[in-house]
């Protein structure tokens, strides 16, 4: 599952929806809001998105894991709106038998998410100045 | 042949605008000619294969036709995470 919002990401109870009894294993990511970027101290971010297709390209990705990898659940969450630092803005779960496909799917799923889904960041920085973060990887992969 | 297309910018190329959509009477055989022929509009310094285009919510590559009434979303690199 796939889901863009605007309140607080609360992995422990994101977590819990991908308990099953024939997991052993959960692997989960979570992307902070951290203070600099190339340099500048950054004082927040805002992220800006495209929702319904940030969800359908989403759905997309996790539905390309669960193929790719023999994992039982795999569930991502990302923030839009304004972010202060030490936020979570992304958040991606998995739960497998076995350590080797959640780790691989959960990986599989932040690295599609980051450089597919149709978001945008603008970094505000600590002297007042903004500006739009361009994703050297996502520019590399298109 | 003209169109009538309604455009839609996203991000940085909302703010290059100055509004987030218009429609406009183009002649644009592609998404790729819509993204050249509005050029001034976006100011995208950006190469195309850098950005990403969707037409009436379907992601799509940039030599996919547009035709009368279309809805073209306009997003520069994405940044997500």
């Amino acid at each position: 599952m796939m889901q863009m919002i605007e309140s607080v990401i609360l992995p422990d109870l994101l977590r819990a929806g991908l308990l099953d009894d024939a997991a052993g294993a959960y692997a989960s990511f979570e992307g902070w809001i951290r203070n600099h970027n190339e340099g500048q101290e950054v004082h927040r971010l805002e992220y800006e998105a495209y929702a319904p297709l940030a969800i359908t390209e989403g759905e997309r990705v996790i539905a390309e894991a669960l193929a790719k990898f023999p994992v039982l659940h795999a569930h991502c969450v990302h923030r839009s709106g304004l972010l202060e630092i030490g936020e979570c803005a992304v958040w991606v779960g998995v739960s497998a038998a076995h350590r080797d496909a959640a780790f691989d799917a959960c990986r599989y799923i932040i690295d599609e998410v980051k450089i597919r889904l149709p978001i945008w960041k603008k970094e505000h920085y600590v002297n007042g100045d903004s500006g739009w973060v361009n994703c050297e990887r996502c520019a590399a992969h298109a | 042949m003209m169109k009538t297309l309604t455009v839609r910018y996203f991000a940085m190329f909302r703010e290059n605008a100055g509004k987030g959509e218009e429609v406009v009477h183009i002649e644009a055989d592609t998404a790729a000619d819509v993204f050249n022929q509005l050029r001034d509009r976006h100011a995208s310094s950006e190469p195309l294969g850098h950005c990403k285009v969707a037409i009436n919510d379907e992601m799509v590559s940039w030599d996919n036709p547009v035709t009368d009434g279309d809805v073209v979303l306009l997003f520069p690199p994405v940044a997500g995470g």
